[in-house]
């Protein structure tokens, strides 16, 4: 275990580091990045202090090793609206986000199993079809367009559901307030539904067609022959033989899935009014506020990427033919 | 010719010995399978409307009518005839015009992103797979560090500094996509080059840009193309998501995802008509997309079809 990890954590650095330098390019790519800091009024006199005083003068290279020190210690400068540090605006909506895509996770998995299964079992069947159309249409549709109409006809025509508003559950979770947070628990999860659903749909018809496929290959193996021909019933032999190994191909995409959640949730944060990242990206865009851009895709992506080393390493341990 | 020399030109030029018959195939094949069928239909009138927008859009999809604000879907003018078929927006614009425009930014994005990210990926793959060891280990590892990326922020990051604009758009789109077409060019590659029709290449002499563009690319041409309908696909909804935050092309060029990004604001006054018909149009086109994905997979790779 130990050599994989030191085999992986090479790799891992390196990717991060490119991480750096891609961020740090994005600012330099449309010309002087002093101008994206000011306002369009700003006299040359402030051009020029602000260039200095941001280090723009200075040559490339000193500019990132600048931009990778202060990185290292957290620092991504002030963001442009608010004048107070980004990472500190980062942190505090990140845990909104990470509850949003957790959520989603769960459903993206233990939604698409069953779905997957039964399309494999009912082979060539209605039941097949039906699922497998569902999940070619879930493949398709807008994850924040699918928020919209969920709004419009579950919660305004019905009203079943909370439209949008947000009860935090990792928040005082982190800050140490344990009572608090499960005393939210049950409010916090009737507000993720919609939001949750909107974003996993894509996800459930996508792990759905993977399961299926992965489900039918092993339903053709020898093992289950020998198990169905023992008398077993269906279910004993789909959930105790097939289900086991059907289930490693879906494990692999699960680290990926996480970096792909993320995507949709900043999206689908807009239309729900999460407090989350996504939402102060959004608002980060219309501000044109950079630093608090750059910083929170650097936090994203670092957490993506470390996110894959767990999994990977979850997946080594798991997997026997993997060989650490 | 003598009748070896002959087959083995076959073999090395197979991608286009017979493309008439083989089209014909594929049309046969296409007929077979209605909803194959029904998407490419699809595909074809949406090109088509995207082509003649201007002659097939009713009214001026920029201009304003204010007292006709959010009018709903079927509403008349003062002769009894048809105004707005599917309702106007917020500003009294046509939505069906608007509607009609939109869909000229969703297929020009969506076929040149995926032709840039195409052509730079398979160059790449190809280059990766041909010479292996360090070209392959620095195209592999730059692939590496883009899928590290969320790519919506990496294109979010990338827009934001670079401003609005159709070029800029397909440009992050159109590089966004390479990753794929590169491992897909590069593992197809490998197993070609141990085929004897590269070694015979090999042999005469051919040199190494010949053989790799002349030979190998028309033999790994098949997956890729399975994988640009499928990455339309996905171009367009990234798209969409992308004007939806605000960071498409000018407000003045109708998107779709423009328009459901304005109909956010409506949401509460229930005016369903404003999100309802772009997201259908970005729902059937990117579902037609991948339709066509699927069916030109099975139809193209028959080992696929043996395990579903």
């Amino acid at each position: 275990m130990f050599l994989y990890i030191l085999r992986r954590l090479p790799q891992t650095i390196l990717v991060i580091f490119g991480v750096t330098l891609v961020t740090f390019i994005a600012l330099q790519i449309g010309g002087d990045p002093t101008y994206l800091f000011i306002s369009d009024r700003a006299s040359p006199e402030e051009i020029e202090a602000t260039r200095i005083k941001l280090g723009f003068d200075k040559p490339l290279y000193i500019q990132y090793f600048n931009y990778v020190i202060k990185l290292l210690q957290l620092d991504f400068g002030n963001s442009l609206y608010f004048g107070q540090s980004a990472m500190t605006i980062i942190l505090e909506t990140l845990p909104a986000t990470l509850e949003l895509t957790i959520f989603s996770m769960f459903i993206a998995i233990f939604g698409s199993i069953p779905f997957g299964i039964f399309a494999a079992v009912y082979r060539g069947t209605w039941i097949d079809g039906t699922l497998m159309a569902i999940a070619m249409l879930g493949q398709s549709i807008p994850s924040f367009w699918l928020g919209i109409m969920c709004i419009l006809y579950i919660s305004l025509n019905v009203d079943w559901l909370p439209i949008s508003g947000h009860v935090p559950f990792l928040m005082p979770l982190f800050e140490g307030n344990f009572i608090e947070a499960f005393k939210n628990l049950p409010i916090t999860l009737t507000y993720l539904i919609l939001p949750g659903f909107a974003v996993a749909f894509y996800s459930v018809a996508r792990n759905a067609r993977l399961i299926r496929s992965s489900m039918l290959e092993v339903l053709s193996q020898d093992y289950v022959r020998t198990a169905k021909s023992k008398g077993l019933t269906n279910y004993v032999v789909i959930m105790r033989h097939a289900m086991r190994n059907a289930w490693l191909p879906v494990v692999t995409i699960i680290g990926l899935e996480f970096g792909f959640m993320i995507s949709g949730v900043v999206v689908v944060e807009v239309i729900f009014a999460w407090p989350g990242l996504g939402r102060t990206i959004f608002d980060a865009i219309a501000n044109r506020d950079i630093p608090l851009v750059q910083a929170a895709v650097v936090v994203i992506s670092v957490f993506v990427i470390i996110i894959n080393l767990i999994t990977d390493l979850v997946y080594a341990k798991l997997d026997p033919r993997i060989k650490l | 010719m003598n009748k070896s020399q002959s087959s083995s030109d076959e073999i090395i030029t197979n991608g286009s010995v017979s493309s008439s018959s083989s089209f014909l195939k594929l049309l046969t094949a296409l007929v077979k399978n209605k909803w194959a069928l029904i998407s490419v239909v699809w595909l074809f009138f949406i090109i088509f409307v995207a082509i003649f927008a201007s002659e097939l859009s009713p009214l001026d999809p920029n201009k304003n009518h204010i007292m006709e604000r959010v009018s709903p879907p079927l509403t008349l003018d003062k002769k009894g005839d048809m105004k707005y078929l599917i309702g106007s927006d917020a500003l009294g614009r046509d939505g069906l015009s608007r509607l009609i425009y939109g869909a000229q930014v969703s297929l020009l994005v969506g076929f040149t992103a995926v032709f840039i990210g195409g052509l730079i990926g398979t160059l790449l793959g190809i280059l990766a797979g041909y010479y292996g060891r360090l070209t392959d280990d620095i195209i592999m590892r730059l692939a590496d560090i883009q899928l590290a990326f969320p790519f919506i922020l990496l294109a979010i990051l990338f827009l934001v500094v670079l401003g609005e604009g159709l070029i800029n758009l397909i440009l992050v789109l159109g590089v966004g996509q390479w990753v794929t077409y590169a491992r897909i060019a590069r593992a197809q590659t490998i197993s070609q080059k141990e085929k004897e029709y590269v070694e015979a290449a090999k042999a005469l002499g051919v040199s190494n840009f010949n053989i790799m563009f002349g030979s190998i690319l028309p033999n790994i041409f098949a997956p890729l193309i399975v994988i640009a309908s499928f990455n339309v696909a996905s171009v367009i909804l990234a798209e969409a998501a992308l004007s939806f935050l605000g960071l498409g092309v000018p407000p003045q060029i109708p998107t779709w995802g423009a328009m459901l990004a304005e109909s956010r604001d409506h949401i509460f006054a229930k005016r369903w008509w404003l999100p309802f018909f772009p997201g259908m149009a970005i729902l059937i086109t990117v579902l037609a997309f991948n339709i066509v994905g699927d069916w030109l997979r099975d139809y193209l790779d028959p080992r696929l079809k043996e395990i579903e």
